[in-house]
C-alpha cells in the first residue's frame, strides 16, 4: 500500500513499508517486537491500555477506520501519544477522507496508507484551519492560550 | 452576547472556505453525491423529500438583532420567505439552492453564524434556557458554560466521528426550560451544601426508539473541571459507544447496558487520569467568556408599572397576553415576553423574513438588543420594560406574532412530518394545525392551563412525544396514517415518558380524541389541577376510556 507520511508538518509519498506487522493476537501469544522494524496492528475494538507503555517497543503501530464514520481510532491514537509517551509512527489504515486528515494528525497519526497521487490536494487539507479550539496529541496551541500570551504580552 | 474575536471569526471563515470548494468540487462532478454527502453533512446540509434543508445553528439559542436580520434576509433571498425554528434552538431552510449554499454560509459569519456541526455524529448545538440571564430562578447565568463547551467542541479532533450525534444541554434554574434529563448530557448548574456551586452531571437521556430519562452520574463536579469531565465521558462513548447498529449507537444505550455505576466508574477512571491536563479552561478564560454575559444596564424601576396597568385595564386581548405569554424577570419593572411561532391554524415554529424583522426590530428598541429562540419553537425577548409591553404587543400583533398560547393546548411542538422529512410515517404539521385549530377560543385554552401536546411523524420522535403531556406518534399502517397517543410525559423537572394507552387512531378521529382527553380532564380536575397532575392522580384508566369513547 502505497503510503503518506508527516514530515515536518507536510505529507509525503514514502514507497516502503520497512515494518513488519504483528497483530495483537500473535503479540499477545508472545512474539517479540523487532527494534525499529515491528508494527503492531491494533484493532479499534481493543483498549490501548491494553498494549500501555510496551508500545514503545514497536516502530508503529497501525490504526484501523473500517469506514470513515468509525471514529474509535481517533481516541486509541491520543491515549498513545499522551497517555503512554509513545514516540514511534502511528500509521492510519482503512477509508480515509480529505477532510478527516487534519482531525487524524491532530490525534497524533502520522502515516497514512492511501492514494499518494493526490498528496498536495492532501496537504491543503492540512491549511485548512489555521486557529484550534482544544489542546489534543499536536503542538497546535488552543485559541485561549494564543488569546492569554496576547493578553501577558499587552500588559 | 459573546461576540467573536479574531480566532472565532478565523475559524468559521476557514470553515466556510473549506465548505465553498467542497461544493465546487460537487458541482463540477469531480464529488459523486456519495462522496459529498459526509462532507455536506458535516455543515449541516440535508437533502429531503423536495429539497436540500440548511440548519445553521443558534448557539443556545441566542440571537442578536443583527443576526435575526440576517436570517431573515436568508429566508427572503435563498429560500421562499420564511425559516423554521427548530426544538434544538436552531433555524433551518427547507429551499436553499446548492449553489447558493456558500454564499448563505459567507453571509453568516458576516454576522458571527454558521452551520457547523449541526449535523453529523458529532457534538451538535449546545442548547440551554430561553430565560438564561433574565430569570430569578437560576443560579448563576448558564450561557458562558455552553460558549466554553460550544469552542470545545468545534472540530474537536477526537470526537468528530461518534457512534451517533451528541446533544448537551445546560440549565442553572430549578425548572428546567432546556429538558436536560433528555439529552446525551445534560448539565444542570446548583449549590452544593458548602454553597459551591457545580454542574450535576446526566448521561444518556434521550428520545427517539429508546426513550430514557437520563441518569444523574455525578451529583457535583466543580465548574472548573468542566471540560475535562466532558472529555473522559465522550472519550468513553467514543471507544465503547456500539457502532454495528444505528439505532442502538446513542450514549444512552451504553450506559444502559454498562449500568449507570459501572458507566460512572470507567468515566471517572478516564477523567483521573486527563483531569491534570490542559483541557480545563484558566480562570482567565473563563472570566473573558463571562464578561460577553454581563447583565445589561437595567434602569431602576419599581415593581408595577402604571401604564402597564392602565393598558390591562383597558383592553382585554392585551391582558390575556400579559397574562399568558410574560413571565417574571429578576430585575424590577422588567418582563420576559415570549413571541409564539404558533398562531391558530399555523405551521409550529415558522416564521415569515417579515416577521423576523418585526422581532429583531423590537429586541433592538426595547429588549437590550436580545432574542432568545426556545426548544418550544417560539421566541422570546428576555428583556422588555414593563411600560413597554403595550407598545411591543401592539407591533406583535401587526405582524400575527401575538396568540396568547404559551405553555397552553395549541403551543404545540410538531416535528417536520412528512411535508419535509424523508424519514416521515405521517404528517405531524396538519395535525398540529386542526388541534390548534380545535381549540381557537382563546377563553378556552386559557382556562385548560399548561397542556403539553407533542407530535412526531414516526419513531426517531423529532417532535418530543414521548415528553408530552399528550404526546401523539404517527405510525404507518399498511399505507394509512395512524396516529398513536401517550399520556402523561413531560420534560421538564419532573421528567417522565408517556404512557402508551392502545391502538393508533386514524387521521380523522385523532383530534376528537384529543378533544375527549382534554374535556374529560376539565369535568375531573380540582383546583388549579394541571392535566399533568390530574393524569398522574387518576392514572391513565379513566384517560385511556375517554380517549376511545366514541371509537
Ligand atoms: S420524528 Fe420522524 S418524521 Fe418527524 S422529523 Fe423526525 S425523523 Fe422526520
Amino acid at each position: 500500500m502505497p503510503m503518506l507520511e508527516l514530515v515536518e508538518g507536510k505529507l509525503i509519498r514514502v514507497d516502503t513499508t520497512p515494518c513488519e506487522e504483528i497483530s495483537l493476537v500473535v503479540w499477545r501469544g508472545g512474539a517479540q517486537p523487532e527494534a525499529g522494524v515491528s508494527a503492531l496492528v491494533l484493532p479499534n475494538d481493543a483498549p490501548a491500555e491494553d498494549v500501555g507503555h510496551e508500545v514503545n517497543a514497536f516502530a508503529a503501530v497501525v490504526l484501523e477506520f473500517p469506514t470513515f464514520k468509525d471514529g474509535r481510532a481517533y481516541s486509541q491514537a491520543r491515549i498513545l501519544r499522551e497517555r503512554f509517551g509513545y514516540g514511534g509512527k502511528i500509521r492510519a489504515r482503512g477509508e480515509i477522507l480529505r477532510d478527516q486528515i487534519a482531525f487524524m494528525v491532530r490525534c497524533g497519526f502520522d502515516a497514512f496508507e492511501m492514494e499518494t497521487s493526490k498528496s498536495g490536494f492532501y496537504n491543503q487539507a492540512l491549511l485548512d484551519f489555521s486557529h484550534v479550539y482544544q489542546p489534543a496529541a499536536d503542538a497546535a496551541l488552543p485559541v485561549w492560550r494564543q488569546r492569554a500570551q496576547r493578553a501577558v504580552a499587552a500588559e | 452576547m459573546y461576540r467573536y474575536d479574531e480566532f472565532d471569526a478565523a475559524i468559521v471563515y476557514d470553515r466556510v472556505k473549506q465548505f465553498r470548494g467542497q461544493v465546487e468540487r460537487r458541482l463540477s462532478g469531480e464529488l459523486s453525491e456519495d462522496e459529498f454527502k459526509p462532507l455536506r453533512l458535516m455543515n449541516g446540509l440535508y437533502l429531503q423529500l423536495h429539497a436540500y434543508m440548511l440548519r445553521v445553528a443558534i448557539p443556545y439559542g441566542t440571537l442578536s438583532s443583527k443576526q435575526l436580520r440576517k436570517l431573515a434576509h436568508i429566508a427572503r433571498k435563498y429560500d421562499k420567505g420564511y425559516a423554521h425554528f427548530t426544538t434544538r434552538q436552531n433555524v433551518q431552510y427547507n429551499w436553499p439552492a446548492l449553489v447558493d449554499v456558500p454564499d448563505i454560509l459567507d453571509g453568516l459569519s458576516t454576522v458571527e453564524m454558521h452551520a457547523i456541526q449541526t449535523s453529523g455524529n458529532c457534538i451538535r448545538n449546545v442548547t440551554s434556557d430561553q430565560y438564561a440571564g433574565a430569570t430569578a430562578e437560576e443560579i448563576e447565568d448558564p450561557r458562558p458554560w455552553c460558549e466554553i463547551i460550544r469552542q470545545w467542541s468545534t472540530l474537536h479532533p477526537e470526537f468528530s466521528f461518534l457512534p451517533r450525534k451528541f446533544k448537551i444541554a445546560v440549565t442553572a434554574s430549578d425548572h428546567d426550560r432546556a429538558a436536560v434529563r433528555v439529552h446525551d448530557i445534560g448539565l444542570r448548574l446548583h449549590k452544593s451544601l458548602t454553597g459551591e456551586v457545580g454542574f450535576e452531571v446526566i448521561v444518556g437521556g434521550g428520545l427517539g426508539r429508546t426513550p430514557i430519562i437520563g441518569p444523574t452520574i455525578r451529583e457535583f463536579l466543580p465548574k472548573k473541571h468542566l471540560l475535562s469531565y466532558l472529555e473522559a465521558i465522550l472519550r468513553v462513548y467514543n471507544l465503547y459507544g456500539r457502532r454495528d447498529n444505528k439505532y442502538k449507537a446513542r450514549i444512552k444505550i451504553l450506559v444502559n447496558a454498562e449500568g449507570v455505576d459501572r458507566f460512572r466508574e470507567q468515566v471517572e477512571q478516564e477523567w483521573a487520569l486527563i483531569k491534570g491536563s490542559d483541557l480545563d479552561l484558566p480562570v482567565c478564560e473563563i472570566d473573558r467568556i463571562r464578561v460577553y454575559f454581563s447583565p445589561p444596564v437595567f434602569e431602576r424601576l419599581p415593581h408595577e408599572s402604571a401604564s402597564l396597568k392602565e393598558s390591562i385595564q383597558s383592553d382585554d386581548g392585551f391582558a390575556r397576553w400579559v397574562r399568558v405569554n410574560t413571565a417574571a424577570h429578576k430585575q424590577p419593572g422588567y418582563a420576559i415576553v415570549n413571541i409564539s411561532l404558533k398562531p391558530i391554524g399555523g405551521v409550529p415554529g415558522d416564521a415569515t423574513d417579515a416577521q423576523m424583522e418585526a422581532a429583531a426590530d423590537l429586541a433592538e428598541r426595547y429588549s437590550f438588543d436580545e432574542i432568545r429562540v426556545t426548544h418550544e419553537q417560539n421566541l422570546c425577548l428576555p428583556h422588555v420594560k414593563k411600560d413597554n409591553l403595550f407598545a411591543v404587543w401592539t407591533t406583535l400583533k401587526q405582524h400575527d406574532l401575538a396568540t396568547a398560547n404559551i405553555g397552553l393546548v395549541s403551543d404545540i411542538i410538531a416535528c417536520p412530518g412528512l411535508d419535509y422529512c424523508t424519514l416521515a410515517n405521517t404528517r405531524s404539521i396538519p395535525i398540529a394545525q386542526r388541534i390548534s385549530e380545535r381549540f381557537a377560543d382563546f377563553d378556552v385554552q386559557e382556562n385548560l392551563g399548561e397542556i403539553k401536546v407533542k407530535i412526531s411523524g414516526c419513531i426517531n420522535a423529532c417532535g418530543h412525544h414521548h415528553v408530552g403531556h399528550i404526546g401523539i406518534l404517527g405510525v404507518d399502517k399498511k399505507g394509512e396514517e395512524f396516529y398513536q397517543v401517550t399520556l402523561g410525559g413531560s420534560a421538564a423537572e419532573d421528567a417522565c415518558l408517556g404512557d402508551i394507552v392502545g391502538r393508533g387512531l386514524s387521521s380523522g378521529e385523532v383530534v376528537d380524541a384529543v378533544e375527549r382527553l382534554v374535556d374529560f380532564y376539565r369535568g375531573e380536575r380540582n383546583d388549579g389541577e394541571r392535566f399533568l397532575d390530574a393524569y398522574r392522580r387518576l392514572g391513565p384508566g379513566p384517560f385511556k376510556e375517554a380517549l376511545y369513547a366514541n371509537a
